[in-house]
């Protein structure tokens, strides 16, 4: 497809990233020459400096010919200005980055006056993560295939728990679960395991699964799977306004902190059930005084990294059993926050630009150009997991998966028929029109006839 | 410094290079040259063994850093003339190894000098000969980019430094259906010119070999007289395709794609084709009145087609333009240093540089009597970033540097001013010819072996725009930090 993405920020560089490198042809507008210096460089797309809401800059870049306008500047009022000139000069899909609430609470007014086919919001999307996460707070991260029905899950192996230090195998017949537990990964190595692999305590598990199967599995093991019951949100931005009005309409305790008197007042104003607590999260004192040690939970969702970091790692140390969620806006440091354990890690720019890519795959898969449903990156992006569309010209079609010559690196995770979630054993047959979801650390792959070897 | 994936590129490139000697060796079997076909068959399958297992293994890390981009492509120009020489010391055509790698040097660079007081020789290798100039116009990277599916989008340091101008665009979000789309106007080009050229009475393999000659803007003639021996329509046919290859390749896409505006936006082309025809007509009037030609067409006719031959830098020549009137001579010998236009197969400076250079200058003029003026340098409704303007004027300066110090290398041999300054002119700018002894019926092959690698250096460096060459052969590069 053609693709033009306004604005180069961190969602607009990781939507190129992922996007480029599903062979889309991608046009990247961007007002300062560096940033385009440097996307040009390091991704195969055309680079093209200029305010976005321009005509001519838009014809520059070839609206004329393109099939979508992404517009993910920092600016609503810009992006919503690019969506309708990229509207009126083409004949495109359109998708905005809006963030300001205002404008959220008028979305559907706007899409449907100004033609938009999707509007994202970052801070309303992390918040969505994290709140699923508080659902459900065994886990570490969480994915959802199959519109919902399937998730992929994934959970830190405990010490002393009742799959430590157990083979699947035995793991297996113990349990008599019907989740696959597809990827382990210990320290920095990644392994799509067999029937004798052993777990350790450490280990970071990917599990598969319906979603009823997974909460079954996690009971069976003694993990809880209740929420949690109290949560503490340092930093009162827009992603904790998200997050505190869904947590609150879940029942749950919720205690935001900000430094910030008047945006305190504001926070009072919009979430009466919530404890606005005006104090900075950095204060230890104030962090002990409201109860650090007890909490269930604790949010960092400032706009400071380091000090989101800092928090949760001090927050482990004194209460090791809350639910820590962190979140961070650069990515390139993945592998060293991961190695420091504190729970799960919200990327707004990832779950922003993932959001988009899912959307794109949509229209793609549409026009017929490929079969991805949806497709997850793990493990920093040694592994992903693909959801294949399998239509009657698939090679898989009627041979039972243990007859099947696989890659190696390739699981089939599950099967989904007509909405009937299918664990696979060797037995099992695809057929034409279910939907598969494959692990694989063998990346690239483009449709399901690409898993034969 | 990424040297795995520097030999995974080099092994491609030796492996194109055993591909594209097939051509000449499907000559040698139709003209029954059974020698030169046994000799094209070594050294197609040395260069196809030898690739195939340095090709074999796949760099898991394939990250080209400008470094890596510059330096391979360096060395990829450096291996191709290395194996594309052989052919001519195999087969006899000179004995000296040194020679035929300038031969071969020279036909990639499309530059056209030769080191041969006669060109006859086998039609398989004087097919060779001009099929190299075919194979430089584009460039060999920019091929491999077409054919060859590159993860990631590191290839554009490749593109970059294998492409002539000061800024290199795409036409297309993608490196390979850039690549692509450039190799397909080429080849249009190509083709169209060998079928005009059919028309005028040439036969086919008189037309293939002037017409790689000609769209590569090369240069190599396939007779002692070179273009003289053409009829004036051949003649005509050749002027007309050496300016269109002279032009930037993005026009041709415009208009392929149904911009015209756009293509007809480009200041470039306009100043390259004004200068060119007001430079043929006052050159027309001098050797009219001069009585060196007849009537007023051909006068025109001939100086059209020397000016289009200095300005693209291919070199064909029709007269001896070397004993035309002074004036003729020096305007010919500026034209020789401006070039053609940037994105195009043609060599020298490049006039879009030119044209930053004058209106950085002229701006800078203004700042000097307005001290607090701001302002900045317009090109096809474009202002100019400053880092280019900066990037023209370094070239400009590396550009004299490695002019006076070639001149001055090669003044060791004891030739004439005229000579020494046209040979590095026309080596440097790729375009063949110069004046006095290496003028149109001259050669270049009293030169010491010192001069002719100095030359050597010079055309490789003009047509990879200096800057891969001095990057390979500066000790920064190679240091590990």
């Amino acid at each position: 497809m053609q693709i033009i993405i306004v604005g180069c920020g961190n969602v607009g560089a990781a939507l190129t990233e992922q996007l480029s490198g599903e062979g889309h042809d991608v046009t990247v507008i961007e007002e300062k020459r560096d940033v385009i210096q440097s996307v040009v460089n390091n991704f195969d797309v055309m680079g093209i400096v200029g305010n976005g809401a321009s005509y001519l800059v838009m014809k520059d870049a070839g609206i004329e010919y393109a099939d979508l306008m992404i517009a993910v500047t920092g600016n609503d009022e810009l992006n919503l200005l690019c969506c309708l000139i990229a509207r009126k000069a083409g004949h495109c899909n359109t998708i905005a980055r809006v963030k300001n609430p205002i404008y959220k609470r008028e979305i559907s007014f706007i899409k449907e006056e100004l033609g938009l086919s999707l509007v994202v919001n970052p801070e309303e999307l992390s918040a969505a993560e994290a709140a699923r996460l508080l659902k459900f707070p065994a886990a570490t991260k969480i994915e959802t295939f199959a519109r919902g029905r399937a998730e992929i899950v994934h959970m830190t192996v405990g010490e002393g728990t009742r799959i430590c230090d157990k083979s699947l195998k035995t793991i297996q017949s113990e349990i008599k679960s019907k989740v696959l537990i597809a990827v382990v990964s210990r320290a920095d190595e990644v392994f799509i395991p067999n029937g004798d692999f052993v777990l350790r305590a450490g280990d970071e598990l990917t599990i598969v699964g319906a979603s009823r199967s997974i909460a079954e599995f996690f009971r069976k093991i003694g993990m809880p799977t209740a929420r949690v019951h109290s949560a503490m949100i340092i930093g009162g931005g827009a992603t904790s306004y998200y997050l505190a009005q869904q947590l609150i309409s879940f029942g749950i305790d919720v205690k935001i902190f900000d430094k910030d008197l008047e945006r305190c007042k504001m926070l009072s104003d919009l979430l009466p059930q919530a404890l606005i607590i005006n104090a900075d999260g950095t204060d230890k004192d104030a962090l002990m005084e409201e109860g650090i040690v007890g909490t269930e939970s604790f949010v960092t969702m400032t706009n400071l990294d380091e000090e989101n970091i800092m928090l949760s790692m001090y927050v482990k140390s004194v209460n090791p059993k809350a639910k820590l969620i962190t979140k961070v806006h650069r990515v390139n440091y993945g592998e060293i926050i991961d190695s420091l354990q504190i729970g799960s890690i919200i990327y707004p720019k990832n779950i922003t630009a993932q959001r988009i890519v899912q959307y794109v795959r949509g229209i793609s898969n549409s026009m017929g150009s490929n079969n991805i449903e949806a497709l997850y990156k793990m493990n920093d992006g040694k592994v992903e997991a693909l959801e294949f569309l399998v239509t009657e010209k698939a090679s898989v079609i009627g041979i039972p998966l243990s007859q099947l010559k696989l890659k190696k690196g390739i699981l089939v995770a599950l099967i989904n028929r007509k909405g009937e979630i299918i664990s696979p054993t060797g037995q099992s047959v695809i057929e034409a029109g279910d939907t598969v979801i494959v692990i694989t650390s063998h990346l690239g792959l483009l449709d399901i006839s690409d898993i034969l070897a | 410094m990424n040297y795995k994936m520097i030999r995974f590129l080099l092994s491609r490139v030796l492996q194109i290079t055993g591909i594209l000697m097939l051509l000449p060796l499907i000559v040698a079997l139709i003209y029954k040259e059974f020698f030169c076909a046994k000799m094209f068959l070594v050294i197609i399958a040395g260069s196809l063994i030898f690739g195939s297992i340095g090709a074999y293994f796949k760099p898991k890390n394939v990250a080209i850093y400008a470094r890596e981009g510059f330096v391979a492509t360096a060395l990829t120009w450096i291996l191709i003339s290395a194996v594309g020489a052989l052919p001519f010391v195999l087969t006899g055509v000179t004995d000296d190894y040194i020679d035929a790698l300038f031969e071969t040097i020279s036909g990639l660079t499309t530059t056209g000098s030769t080191i041969l007081s006669s060109v006859e020789m086998y039609y398989s290798v004087q097919f060779w000969r001009t099929f190299t100039h075919w194979i430089g116009g584009m460039g060999v990277l920019v091929f491999i980019l077409a054919i060859m599916p590159m993860s990631g989008g590191y290839s554009m340091h490749l593109m970059r430094a294998e492409s002539p101008g000061p800024s290199v665009g795409k036409f297309v979000p993608k490196v390979r259906e850039t690549a692509k789309i450039l190799y397909l106007i080429y080849i249009g080009i190509t083709v169209a010119q060998v079928i005009l050229l059919l028309l005028t009475g040439l036969n086919l393999y008189e037309s293939l070999t002037t017409t790689f000659a000609t769209v590569g803007t090369g240069g190599f003639g396939i007779t002692n007289n070179g273009a003289n021996d053409f009829s004036t329509a051949s003649q005509i046919v050749i002027t007309i395709f050496m300016i269109m290859c002279g032009i930037n390749f993005s026009v041709y896409y415009y208009l392929i794609t149904m911009r015209p505006k756009e293509a007809f936006k480009n200041d470039e082309v306009k100043l390259y084709l004004g200068l060119m025809f007001a430079s043929a007509t006052l050159i027309a009037l001098m050797i009219h009145a001069d009585g060196i030609t007849k009537t007023p067409f051909e006068s025109f006719h001939h100086s059209l087609f020397t000016v289009a031959s200095v300005m693209t830098t291919t070199g064909f020549a029709t007269l001896d333009f070397d004993k035309w009137p002074q004036l003729c001579k020096t305007l010919l010998a500026l034209l020789m240093l401006t070039g053609a236009c940037a994105g195009s197969t043609g060599g020298g400076f490049k006039l879009s540089r030119l044209l930053i250079l004058l209106k950085a200058m002229k701006n800078e003029l203004i700042y000097i009597v307005h001290p607090k003026s701001v302002k900045k340098v317009y090109m096809d409704d474009h202002s100019i970033d400053s880092t280019v303007v900066k990037s023209v004027s370094a070239y400009l300066s590396m550009y004299v540097v490695i002019f006076i110090a070639s001149i001055l290398l090669i003044s060791i041999d004891e030739f004439d001013y005229e000579t020494n300054f046209t040979a590095v002119a026309a080596t440097l700018n790729n375009i063949g010819p110069g004046l006095g002894m290496v003028g149109p019926t001259g050669n270049f092959g009293a030169y010491s072996d010192l001069s002719k690698l100095v030359l050597m250096f010079d055309m490789l460096a003009g047509r990879l725009e200096l800057l891969p060459m001095l990057i390979l052969f500066s000790p920064r590069t190679w240091s590990k930090r």
